[in-house]
């Protein structure tokens, strides 16, 4: 027992510190644990016979040709799995009188989407599953399939003709109902009268999640428990939900979330290829793993966005807004998925942005269809709010003849005026709409940008430059329980965390966040570095495990740091209380004359102290504690936000457009957002970079496409255009800093805060570059085609509004295909 | 079945194979050569890519059989006594991966880009990572470690003043 005679001199922060990462070690020499790398003695391979058709009904499967193929084990049908294989679930029911399907994970009677899987192979090997997958003989009989989201919303063809209805719930939010504001209707009718009215409708395209390692799964039967490791953001709930519908006890399962290679939304659900291989191997005793191909992927991993919004802004002739009126039409895909309808819904509290909008309705009704079913992607459900808002006050800046920021600047909440409650019920902490934009038009170059565009203009410039702006706020740090449950959510919103202290001086904690690529080793090490005074190598961060990390809601909506973080903050705090008793009595000195700092109790003037890791091998080797102390400093901590959390930021892109071609060149893209305090700006960074590219990549080059028959037609990376670095460009990204007053370390979520701003600034900037062409909207994806033909609208063309057409089209034409045709065989 | 010899690695390995089999299958299914992975049906995502006799290649799209005589350098031969290859410490310098899984193919193309052309533009960068797809990074920091790797670029001063 040694008592420390001095201080050590005080370290620098680590919070706020843009440490390296301590995952790259593993991740850039190939040491990694995906889940397809698992090898278990005995393991068998499963590949699934998936549907071709949209709806059919199944009338036959032959599966004998199959199960005498080579090494093939069994071949299992939605029949032979029966009622055992469960249910996947909707956590969310947004109404009492939602209507949605059972959706079992392999049917044995009907298909509702193409790629639904209706028979599984497994054999020795996985290419030998797959073959064998190939003398599946199915029988379909193919029915009407509910395609068009519009037309779907009519009830003109039902994706479940069981359920008379494809409408599946209608959620509203009003203003003068909820007594959060007035009455849109009479907002409205006075903008007709005497003001302006602004009436939109805009397309959020279907979008695929593409995270770059395909899902795969692997089930070991053989222990006591059943252990699963899978390719998801959400180990516990997985966890929750195969006990809750395959009638294995929680206590016998075990869930890994090895290494995870990305999922943006797209891992966060219980999916049927997880239901269906927790089934085989149950049944067959052996380990058995999965692993989807991209093709796979891209058809039967949820899908996102895919919206008809129609949005009525009513303001005054001096551009004051007066109301916002958003109808909206939801797809759900074929099944609701385990957010599903709830991921509009979040957008319901976004619409209304940065803005004081005095009065508001919100309506939409979710629609199912026999498309890939869809649930959260980057940004889920404030994405599509924002695009909305921010596409609308361009709208209305361009009616008023001002520059978008004066019409935004004109409506947003000043910064001495939060804490501000708005029209959706939500209480913003804190924010600086006025300096964040300053700091943006600085570095973008705002206005040497603008005389740019003027003088292209004035001298009809093939190639026009147009300016977009974007001043999103979200709200994310899923979320206060309470609020959780008031909207009808099947769970909390809390997270837990453990802080342990080892005997030789290191410390573990247990985070039930799941990562899956933001950095939570590091940015939960430096917290915690801080936090006890511990060096930042001498912490190791658990996760993902349901054996090590008992208890979490894991990893989306931007919640790891703020309300993960806080959690971990209170466990450490919980270690430093307990430690302090058993420090003063080994100091022989009053509790009361203690401090604690950077790691050491102290004895108030005086030199004498120790260590909080010498406190933890005392308490180890526990010879000599107070009285009726527990020898252990080890700490939990479940903590429940108190409100959401509100990033903001403003986010300007110039383009340039060739009118020629309908090309679009990114010439400059800025955004200063504020996030509260940063952990680690070099993870900040890195989650603002590529949330930029994917909300970019929305405004010009993603969607999903399916073709009349209801095949995804973008099935592959050869159709479903995820940018490549030649795409792309650097950006300038920067922060200005009002720290978040609902927790403790003052932060805001950043994780889905690019995807969410960049869209609309990309697409206003297009508008933008083409308006004096007549121009007022382009769909997205701004693809040149479309760009091209709202230019010249005027000479007969659509104004760029039409659905994308042609993407079946053959990638080799006729004469190509014959040609090669011929030349083979000669 | 068709009799193989490749050198994985520094490594010299002998294995029947089916003639159809992918040699990125054989790295991971046969030699364990699990830093290598899968990411699309394709070729068009990179995350496979390998030095085959020097050039990289999309391990998906050369067949197992192909490769027989060669010498093959993956993700998990780089590393010399320890220390890691320049573009390796790079990419953990600059902060060019999250999830890491595009990163070894990333990691084994940009290095076949500053082969071919020592000291490339960002235009020339990126046009030689075309290949290879990256969903987390925006690709905006696996710019920056080309160009540091290439000594063109000291440390960016946006990412000055680490220890680590």
């Amino acid at each position: 027992m040694t008592v420390t005679e001095d201080a050590p001199a005080a370290a620098a922060p680590e919070i706020g510190r843009d440490r390296r990462r301590k995952e790259d070690q593993r991740l850039i020499t190939g040491r990694t644990r995906w889940t397809d790398n698992i090898q278990l003695t005995g393991m068998l391979h499963v590949a699934m016979v998936r549907s071709p058709f949209a709806h059919a009904t199944i009338t036959n499967i032959d599966t004998s040709q199959a199960k005498a193929a080579p090494n093939v084990v069994a071949v299992l049908t939605g029949a032979d799995l029966g009622e055992g294989q469960g249910v996947n679930i909707n956590a969310w029911p947004i109404t009492p009188d939602q209507v949605a399907p059972n959706h079992v994970p392999m049917p044995s009677d009907r298909v509702a989407f193409a790629g639904e899987t209706v028979a599984v192979v497994v054999a020795r090997s996985a290419a030998e599953a797959r073959d064998a997958a190939e003398l599946v003989d199915v029988d379909y009989e193919e029915l009407p399939a509910a395609l068009d989201l519009k037309e779907a919303a009519d009830d003109k063809v039902l994706a479940h003709p069981d359920l008379g209805t494809n409408k599946s719930a209608l959620w509203v939010f009003d203003s003068g109902q909820a007594g959060t504001g007035g009455d849109v209707e009479a907002a409205i009718s006075e903008a007709r009268a005497d003001g302006i009215v602004i009436e939109r409708e805009f397309r959020q395209q279907r979008l695929i999640p593409a995270f770059m390692e395909p899902r795969s799964v692997v089930v070991d039967p053989t222990g006591e428990q059943l252990t699963m490791w899978s390719a998801t953001q959400i180990p516990h709930i997985l966890r929750f939900a195969l006990a809750a519908t395959t009638g294995v006890p929680e206590s016998k399962i075990r869930v890994i979330a090895p290494d995870v290679g990305g999922g943006f939304g797209g891992k966060l659900q219980t999916t049927p290829e997880e239901w269906i291989v927790w089934a085989v191997a149950r049944r067959l005793g052996k380990p058995v793993k999965y692993t989807e191909t991209r093709s796979e992927s891209l058809m039967s991993g949820h899908h996102g966005r895919d919206q008809w919004q129609k949005l009525t802004l009513a303001a005054k002739k001096d551009g004051t807004v007066t109301g916002l009126k958003v109808e909206l039409l939801a797809d759900l895909g074929a099944y609701v998925a385990i957010v599903g309808g709830g991921v509009p819904v979040l957008g319901a509290f976004m619409f209304n942005a940065i803005y004081k909008f005095p009065a508001y309705h919100f309506a939409c009704q979710t629609v199912l269809t026999n498309k890939t079913w869809t649930d959260a992607y980057r940004g889920a459900g404030r994405p599509e709010a924002t695009f909305g808002i921010e596409r609308m006050m361009d709208e209305l800046a361009a009616e008023l003849g001002v520059d978008p920021l004066e019409v935004r600047e004109k409506n947003w909440i000043k910064h001495d005026e939060f804490p501000f409650t708005t029209v959706a019920g939500l209480e913003y902490d804190s924010g600086n709409y006025e300096a964040a934009t300053a700091k943006a038009k600085e570095i973008f170059g705002y206005d040497a940008l603008r005389a740019e565009q003027k003088q292209r203009r004035e001298a009809d410039d093939p190639v026009q430059l147009g300016i977009g702006v974007s001043t999103f706020t979200e709200m994310c740090g899923l979320a206060p329980s309470r609020v959780l449950g008031s909207l009808d959510y099947g769970a909390g919103g809390w997270e837990h965390a453990s802080v342990r202290m080892l005997a030789t001086g290191t410390v573990e904690i247990v985070t039930g966040t799941s990562a899956h690529g933001q950095g939570h080793e590091t940015a939960f090490s430096q917290i915690v570095a801080d936090r006890l005074g511990v060096p930042f190598e001498d912490v190791e961060v658990l996760h993902g495990d349901t054996q090590v990390s008992h208890r979490g809601l894991d990893t989306y909506g931007s919640r790891s740091l703020v309300v993960g973080g806080e959690a971990l903050v209170r466990a450490a705090d919980k270690v430093i209380e307990k430690a302090k008793p058993i420090a003063a009595h080994l100091l022989e000195a009053s509790v009361d004359d203690l401090e604690f700092k950077e790691g050491r109790f102290g004895v108030k003037g005086t030199d004498k102290g120790m260590a909080i890791t010498e406190v933890a091998l005392a308490t180890f080797a526990a010879h000599n504690l107070p009285d009726g102390t527990e020898p252990s400093l080890d700490s939990d901590a479940t903590y429940d936000p108190i409100n959401f959390n509100f990033p903001h930021g403003t986010h300007l892109c110039a383009v340039e457009i060739d009118t020629e071609t309908g090309g679009v060149k990114m010439r400059k893209y800025t955004c200063v957002d504020d996030i509260g305090n940063i952990v680690n700006p070099l993870i900040v960074a890195g989650q603002v970079h590529g949330g930029l590219v994917q909300g970019i990549a929305q405004a010009l080059w993603e969607e999903a496409v399916h073709d009349e028959s209801g095949t995804l037609v973008s099935a592959s990376f050869v159709d479903y255009l995820v940018p490549t670095a030649a795409d792309t460009i650097s950006f300038d990204v920067s922060h200005n800093t009002t720290a978040s007053l609902t927790n403790t370390l003052g932060t805001k979520g950043v994780g889905e805060a690019g995807t969410i701003a960049s869209t609309p600034a990309v697409v206003n900037a297009v508008v933008d570059a083409i308006r004096h062409f007549g121009v007022n909207d382009v769909r997205m994806p701004c693809t040149p085609e479309r760009i091209y033909k709202a230019i010249h609208a005027h000479d007969g063309a659509d104004q760029g509004g039409a659905p994308t057409e042609g993407a079946a089209a053959p990638h080799f034409d006729a004469q190509d295909t014959a040609d090669r045709t011929e030349g083979a065989g000669q | 079945m068709t009799r193989i010899s490749v050198t994985v690695d520094g490594a010299t390995y002998s294995d029947d194979v089916e003639p159809r089999m992918l040699l990125v299958h054989y790295l991971r299914e046969r030699l364990g050569k699990t830093g290598t992975v899968v990411g699309c049906d394709t070729s068009n995502c990179g995350a496979c890519t390998v030095h085959l006799d020097g050039r990289s290649v999309k391990s998906c799209n050369v067949l197992a059989v192909q490769a027989d005589g060669g010498d093959i350098t993956t993700i998990e031969g780089l590393e010399k006594d320890g220390q890691l290859h320049p573009m390796q410490a790079a990419f953990h310098e600059c902060h060019a991966l999250q999830c890491g899984y595009c990163t070894p193919g990333m990691i084994m193309q940009a290095i076949d880009v500053l082969n071919d052309n020592p000291k490339p533009s960002e235009e020339q960068i990126r046009a030689g990572l075309e290949g290879n797809l990256c969903r987390c990074t925006g690709y905006h920091n696996i710019v920056r470690a080309v160009q540091v790797a290439s000594g063109q670029e000291a440390k960016p001063a946006s990412l000055e003043g680490s220890a680590s």
